[in-house]
């Protein structure tokens, strides 16, 4: 870890979005724009059953009705949902039968990536689902994984393999009529990742998935879902890039997460999509749905993200502690520069006994960047001893820039405990005139003291993301300091 | 090694150094000392190139080069060590993580590759040992949540691991034990070299019968008012400041 | 909602509007033009937002629709000029020497001598008689701090207030008396009141000023206060609101205070009884250096509703603010608490902090709290903490291993934990009435028909020594 930080160091000093590249692809695209016949044809293009076509129908029906949230802290232009292309696919020759047969263009896109599948595959145990603009390219490990009854693969094989799954538990956390954005991805949803372990399995390998919006003019649209069924524990990573373009583009997602009696799901990410560049043009505008419910009894969820992209980035990670004594986790890092703007926090509503969440959130602002905590934390009446703790801090780079916090706390009975906390501060010149008496730059200072400032976030990561991480926190602050 | 000339430092228009002349050559120790407010931290930051001070005449040469003009990082990276009087922490950052990047810029200064892993780890496992460090030490955040004497000899143990040419040791000997005080000075000893240099700032005479100064100078109300052998350490104990304030 | 309460709400909005129109003669006969002009944009503000509802944000947790279903009058008739206000009310505190200025039905109370110029130059009166007698005052100070574009109701005060207290404190002056508001509603329906208070410290001025509500009459009353607080430079003021209202009245509090460089003010809410309580207290910190400091204590029960909002608006640098917020809810009694700091952009060196602490006796009790900050300065110490809890079990057994009841230790206990809000308190008389009040409020002895809040003329007779000390717990 800390050989890997320095690596981290050396290279903040040369980077800014490295993941900027755009890969040429023949691509399979829907005509532009949304209505009924785009969702029809989303459906048709992936040989959807009717029930599924009727479930998108619906929610599009529903999005029509429906009227952009506004009250997060953040501000846009219009988003011109009729100049949106809602499917984007590579185009597939063929059946493919092995890796070979992948096309090599975008094999090369996730080297570039950082993901070469085969070297994932061999080396590091991760099985990895990537999704190249909304669809699903390649899911490996899976036969090792179908040993352990463990499937993982892309949303749309899922529909066609093990449809009554599918249909038993989509929608179950996020309805269609969630919110505007839920709405829209229930509508237009391209593919994603399905992942359901079965009852007392431990998953073996870390689950992860890399998406990737690629083409131009494209809105990301996937879906995930994660059925742990009765003492069931995976850990799930999710990774995200994006080229870099002038434009604005649109990233509706939706994740679902159902963990059963004594399972555990451990679901971490790292967000890096484009952020747009030093004068706010461009970026994509991240507006995501997650959630999870502990149905069982004594089931645990635990969300961990590191926010460093996107233009916006809108997403509250939730669990509804449904069973009791279930445990609701949350951890965040969210950095903002630049023009960048965050809202997102989570949601733990205890509807069980003796439930427990912890929320702990760092959020860092740069530039001239707006970074929002925003959360709920809800004891209802029956949900008796109860306990949450939250902890939210804002550190602020710059006086340009603003950090906020809007924790909303809600109990409605008296044998629970609800703590929040939070802090507002900025690096002291104390610490930066300590670090450069050692002889360490004012930006390698930076690095070093944000990345000591969300350590406790951090190390709720899998190693592997971790080291992403880290780099990713000191580059995206390139700059912020001068 | 540092050559002080008529140096005048104000803080917010308040002059605080009103003219100091230093003379440290490499193989020396030298102590400041001097009663409270008279300008003894001032001077150490200053030297050490800390913000927020006014340098209205004089210069400080270091190595043959007036530094006045150079950052904090770059004098450090010249070789200049400031053990700090209240050491700041550093949250969530690992004494291991901060010095490796220390080493590794202050080499990259200097032009060299960044050390190698094992070669990093073997000259702490050797440093921990010289300072009576605990094992677990290295991996606690800096300074955080760090009793008084653990910071004291943080701050040398950093110093024996960036191998400065010039360390200054601001009030090293506050808030210390007796063992404490015995670490550290050893220490600062055993770092001690020909082509190296140590200036102490003190209140007491007390860390002067551990490290024993080849110069001994009187700060008073922002100058020098007298300097002599490490006898004047002693005479100073038994006479009190009253006695310098009475001469100057 | 049901669509019922929804027509309700119209039908008293319509009521007001209809007010409005046909008594506007009576509403505005001491109105100068720019008084006027104020109360008519007031109006469009009003008509166009209507009542509050709980899809505002500010007004999330707080439901209007059930005390607005009621049939009210407003704009009482002015009381007659032979009103003895001594046989309403008299404060009986002991030792607390007060300046007593009342209000009845909203109208400045003393019909005799309806402005008062005081030796020092201060003058206390009424509102409406200031108006025309000291334009320039008006003109500089009302309707400047109050904020109708964004909360309506106190749009709705500027349309349809008529009157109100109006003190003015010139620069250099120490007032040495506490001066105590007292708003006595007595009226034999139910009664819409609408209050406007506005007080003036010009520089390097001292004021003590205490504000007490309270009620005669046993129907259905609203009463919504607006009151405007300039504080001068380096001028001082100490508040303390003392709330006991009865279970069938609405008290919307509305407080904007505007700080000038190197002021302080200090105000103290504390709210013991009453149906539906919302204050609102808004303070913006023009100048720099200056200090604000804000506390609550809220001890509700039965169907009692306490809704406490704080804005603080650092708009210039090297200013702190510190607020303590402390409630206890019982029965089923709900709460709201809404701190909203925001520190604006070059407003360096801050100290913003902020605390909310509850304790919830029942599960039927409840509470919503959202303590905010909005940042955007650097150079900040901010920091806000929100607690949700129950009595400490421990202590609890503690207390009872000493032989003291169950319900005498929980009471202890209570007491305890709002004491740090009562010891804010700097006025040694008032501080021991409240802590007296509280400890019988805390005991259930405490009733809301006594005349005055301040007014407990039964001797206080000690059912618990309160002299453990709890720190050793």
């Amino acid at each position: 870890m800390e050989k890997d930080q320095n690596n981290i160091l050396d290279e903040v000093t040369n980077s800014e979005y490295k993941y900027g590249f755009f890969t040429d692809i023949e691509m399979d695209t829907a005509p532009v724009g949304l209505n009924e016949d785009t969702v029809r044809y989303i459906s048709a293009k992936k040989n959807e059953p009717e029930w599924l076509l009727e479930f998108r129908l619906s929610a599009y029906r529903n999005w029509l009705t429906l009227t952009e949230p506004s009250w997060a802290h953040i501000h846009h232009p219009p988003i011109k949902y009729q100049d949106i292309i809602y499917y984007a696919a590579p185009k597939r020759k063929k059946e493919l039968k092995s890796l070979d047969e992948v096309d090599p263009e975008l094999i090369e896109t996730f080297k570039k990536l950082g993901i070469s599948l085969e070297e994932q595959k061999k080396l590091s145990g991760v099985a990895v689902d990537a999704v190249i603009d909304s669809v699903s390219v390649k899911t490996t490990f899976t036969d090792t994984l179908s040993k352990y009854g463990v499937i993982f693969c892309s949303f749309s094989d899922a529909v066609q393999n093990h449809p009554d799954l599918v249909k038993q538990y989509m929608g179950s956390v996020v309805p269609s009529n969630d919110n505007y954005f839920a709405a829209l991805n229930s509508a237009v949803f391209s593919d994603g990742s399905f992942c359901y372990i079965p009852k007392g399995v431990r998953c073996p390998v870390e689950l992860s998935t890399y998406f990737r919006i690629n083409a131009a003019n494209t809105g990301q649209f996937e879906r995930t879902l994660i059925v742990a069924d009765e003492g069931a524990y995976v850990s799930y990573m999710e990774g995200c890039t994006a080229p870099m373009r002038d434009e604005n583009q649109l990233h509706a997602a939706i994740v679902e997460i159902v963990a059963m009696k004594d399972a555990e799901v451990k679901y971490s990410t790292v967000q890096n999509w484009y952020p747009g560049n030093k004068k706010g043009e461009g970026g994509i505008y991240n507006f995501v749905t997650k959630r999870g419910i502990c149905k069982g009894s004594h089931s645990k969820i635990s969300w961990t993200q590191v926010e460093t992209g996107s233009a916006i980035t809108w997403k509250y990670p939730s669990v509804v502690l449904m069973g009791d004594n279930s445990v609701g986790e949350f951890y965040s890092v969210a950095v903002t520069n630049n023009f960048q703007q965050a809202d997102t926090g989570s949601k733990m509503i205890h509807i069980g006994r003796n439930t427990k969440s912890t929320i702990i959130s760092k959020g860092i602002s740069a530039g001239q960047s707006n970074n929002s905590y925003r959360g709920l934390v809800k004891v209802i009446k029956r949900a008796e001893n109860s306990r949450n703790f939250s902890q939210c801090d804002s550190l602020l780079l710059g006086d340009k820039c603003g950090a906020h916090t809007y924790p909303y706390i809600k109990a409605e009975n008296h044998s629970s405990i609800v703590e929040h906390e939070a802090t507002t501060s900025k690096i002291s010149d104390d610490q930066l005139f300590y670090c450069k008496q050692r002889g360490i730059s004012t930006e390698s200072a930076i690095g070093l003291i944000v990345n000591g400032y969300a350590k406790e976030v951090l190390q709720h990561l899998p190693m592997e993301f971790a080291v992403e991480a880290q780099k990713l926190l000191a580059i995206s602050l390139e700059g912020s300091v001068g | 090694m540092l050559s002080i000339r008529n140096l005048k430092v104000s803080i917010k228009g308040k002059e605080i150094l009103k003219g100091i002349n230093l003379e440290v050559k490499a193989g020396e120790v030298h102590a400041i000392m001097g009663p409270n407010g008279t300008g003894k931290s001032t001077l150490a930051y200053v030297i050490a190139g800390r913000e927020g001070y006014e340098v209205s005449e004089g210069e400080i040469i270091f190595k043959g080069r007036n530094i006045l003009e150079l950052s904090a990082e770059e004098r450090a990276c010249e070789g200049m060590f400031l053990g700090f009087q209240y050491p700041v922490e550093i949250p969530g950052v690992s004494i291991t993580n901060f010095l490796r990047t220390a080493i590794n810029e202050q080499r990259k200064y200097r032009g060299l590759d960044p050390v190698p892993a094992t070669e990093f780890l073997a000259r702490m496992e050797e440093k921990k040992q010289l300072l009576e460090l605990q094992e677990k030490l290295a991996s606690r955040s800096v300074n955080e949540g760090f009793s008084g004497g653990e910071k004291k000899k943080n701050e040398i143990f950093q110093m024996a691991m960036l191998e400065p040419s010039l360390a200054i040791l601001d009030e090293t000997d506050s808030g210390l034990d007796i063992d404490a005080l015995r670490i550290v000075a050893t220490g600062v000893n055993k770092l001690r070299r020909p082509d190296n240099a140590t200036i102490v700032i003190t209140h007491y005479q007390r860390l002067l019968e551990y490290i024993i100064p080849d110069v001994v100078h009187v700060l008073f109300d922002g100058r020098i008012v007298k300097s002599g052998g490490k006898d004047l350490a002693l005479q100073l104990e038994e006479k009190g400041y009253e006695w310098i304030r009475n001469e100057s | 909602m049901e669509a019922g309460i929804v027509q309700s709400i119209y039908d008293l909005k319509e009521y007001l509007t209809g007010v409005f129109a046909e008594r506007q003669r009576e509403i505005t006969v001491h109105d100068t033009a720019f008084v006027a002009a104020k109360r008519a944009r007031a109006f469009e503000w009003f008509s166009k937002a209507g009542f509050p509802h709980a899809a505002l944000e500010r007004w999330r947790g707080t439901d209007l629709s059930r005390v607005l279903s009621h049939e009210y009058q407003a704009s009482p008739a002015p009381p007659s000029a032979e009103l003895d206000i001594d046989s309403i009310f008299k404060c009986d505190v002991p030792h607390f020497e007060t300046l007593l200025v009342t209000q009845l039905n909203g109208w400045y109370a003393d019909r005799q001598n309806l402005i008062r110029v005081f030796p020092n130059g201060m003058i206390i009166g009424s509102l409406a008689a200031a108006f025309i007698k000291y334009p320039k005052l008006i003109e500089a100070h009302y309707g400047k701090y109050a904020d109708d574009s964004s909360e309506s109701l106190t749009a709705l005060n500027t349309a349809m207030s008529q009157d109100g207290i109006f003190i003015y404190v010139p620069d250099n002056v120490t007032v040495e008396q506490n001066v105590q508001m007292v708003n006595i509603t007595d009226f034999k329906q139910n009664l819409f009141l609408n209050t406007r208070n506005l007080v003036i410290l010009g520089e390097n001025s001292h004021l003590r000023l205490v504000q007490c509500d309270d009620s005669i009459n046993h129907d259905i009353t609203f009463i919504n206060t607006v009151s405007e607080v300039k504080v001068g430079r380096n001028s001082t003021l100490d508040h303390y609101k003392l709330q006991n209202k009865d279970d069938h009245t609405t008290l919307i509090n509305s407080m904007y205070f505007h700080q000038d460089e190197g002021s302080s003010v200090s105000t103290n809410g504390i709210s013991l009884n009453g149906g539906l309580i919302r204050n609102l207290s808004h303070i913006t910190m023009s100048g720099p250096h200056s200090s604000a400091d804000v506390y609550g204590l809220y001890l509700m029960d039965r169907y009692q509703h306490i809704d406490n909002q704080v804005l603080i608006n650092h708009a210039a640098p090297d200013c702190e603010s510190r607020e303590l917020f402390k409630g206890v809810l019982d029965d089923h009694a709900s709460g709201v608490f809404n701190g909203h700091i925001k520190v604006h952009r070059d407003a360096q060196r801050t100290n913003a902090f902020q605390t909310n602490k509850n304790i919830l006796l029942t599960d039927k009790a409840s509470i919503d709290t959202k303590p905010f900050l909005e940042i955007y300065a650097d150079d900040v110490k901010c920091s806000h903490g929100a607690t949700i809890g129950q009595l400490d079990a421990e202590a609890l057994f503690y207390i009872r291993s000493r032989g003291i009841s169950e319900a005498n230790a929980k009471i202890l206990l209570m007491y305890a934990f709002v004491a740090d809000v009562i010891n804010k308190i700097s006025i040694p008389e008032l501080r021991q009435r409240m802590d007296d009040m509280v400890k019988k409020r805390l005991r259930g002895e405490l009733s809301q028909c006594e005349q005055c809040v301040l007014n407990c003329s039964t001797h206080e007779h000690e059912k618990v020594e309160f002299k453990i000390d709890l720190s050793k717990i």
